[in-house]
């Protein structure tokens, strides 16, 4: 693909060129707007891969590959990982905590649209140059050429770079261990003088519905709170959900003879079940 | 499409990115759209390269892509070892230096 080769391919190049255009700012827009973290992600990749394209349209094939491979596949990826672990549901607050800080930001995005409007537009862009074979097939060894000759030493210091990138992840990513790992004899004896020593109920348990953020029902009827994992039923919808089988178990069944534990109360930590429990403080 | 196209989609997603640097305050948005301005800045490499019928511009974006993917795993990196110690992701929160 290359630019305005003809006028039924320069007519599909500009077709793709504004579909894209339009699409990639619109996800870029919906990037710095949407609360979500996850969102922004899935919304990057968005831009990422519409970008990709344009590559191609550009003639640079071996660009759009690098793009998909390198920014969609491992740099988006990474950015995934590290949303899982500093946690997806945390949203971040649109409010502004510097006052006025939307409005200067707004203001200063103004003043740099701008001149770069005016750079740009004063900067002689002439027309494509004509399409030869290095934006086509020859794209790959063209680059390869460049690279390999006029571009070695760069090159040779992108290793240097990426090794110490590698080294300094590994070093900022490391924790040492401030207190001995607990062995199994340990873990066992937590167990058993803490509160649970058998692994929490599973969810729905004789309930109606055997979803998981459905409560298991004890014997006496009334729902066991310990069964929903606190992940799941600290989200809005899991409440109603608790509510609703509180609910189901007062209608379906007599009201629980005095004296009966009532519904047991959420661990601190539910989620690990198999003697990873934490002991009581 | 004239490589102009090019570059003024380029210019509109570098001030919409740069523009989300300054509103956002979670640091991993933050590096999202840095992200997004870097891949802004390729675009108008790759157009002006195809202006000038050399390969030269398409070298150049190949090796912001790798700086790109070195800066992302050491900031991702730090900003762990930041949530680690203050348990948010927001820049509001790393303000240790600040008195």
């Amino acid at each position: 693909m290359v630019l305005a080769a003809s006028s039924a391919e320069s007519t599909t190049t500009a077709v793709v060129f504004w579909v894209l255009a339009i699409v990639s700012v619109g996800a870029a827009l919906g990037m710095i707007l949407s609360p979500r973290a996850v969102h922004c992600a899935v919304l990057l990749a968005v831009v990422m891969l519409s970008l990709a394209i344009l590559y191609l349209t550009a003639g640079a094939p071996f660009l759009a590959a690098v793009q998909i491979i390198v920014y969609t596949g491992a740099v988006l990826m990474l950015f995934l990982f590290v949303l899982m672990i500093v946690g997806v549901s945390a949203v971040d607050s649109l409010r502004e905590t510097i006052r006025g800080q939307r409005l200067w930001a707004g203001l200063a995005a103004i003043a740099l649209l701008a001149l770069l409007t005016l750079t740009v537009g004063h900067a002689a862009i002439g027309p494509a140059a004509p399409a030869g074979l290095r934006y086509g097939a020859g794209n790959v060894k063209g680059i390869a050429v460049l690279i390999f000759t006029r571009y070695f030493f760069p090159f040779e210091v992108t290793s240097a770079l990426l090794i110490t990138a590698a080294l300094g992840a590994m070093v900022l990513a490391h924790r040492e261990r401030l207190s001995p790992k607990p062995t199994q004899r340990e873990l066992s004896r937590l167990r058993i003088a803490g509160e649970h020593p058998t692994p929490l109920p599973g969810p729905g348990t004789y309930a109606r519905h055997n979803a998981v953020d459905f409560p298991a029902l004890l014997p006496d009827g009334t729902p066991a709170a310990l069964s929903v994992s606190p992940i799941i039923s600290g989200r809005p919808g899991a409440r109603e959900a608790v509510s609703e089988a509180l609910r189901e178990a007062a209608g379906a069944l007599p009201a629980s003879p005095a004296g009966s534990p009532g519904p047991v109360a959420p661990a601190g930590d539910g989620t690990g079940s198999n003697g990873q429990e934490e002991p009581p403080s | 499409m004239s490589p102009g196209h090019y570059v003024a989609l380029a210019v509109i997603l570098f001030v919409i990115g740069a523009v989300g640097v300054l509103i956002r305050r979670n640091a991993l948005v933050i590096f999202m759209c840095i992200e997004l301005m870097l891949n802004a800045v390729n675009l108008a490499f790759v157009a002006f390269a195809r202006m000038h019928g050399q390969l030269d511009g398409q070298v150049v974006a190949f090796f912001v892509m790798v700086v790109a993917a070195a800066e992302v795993v050491v900031g991702l990196a730090i900003l762990m070892a930041i949530f680690r110690a203050r348990r948010s992701a927001s820049v509001d929160d790393a303000n240790l230096l600040k008195y």
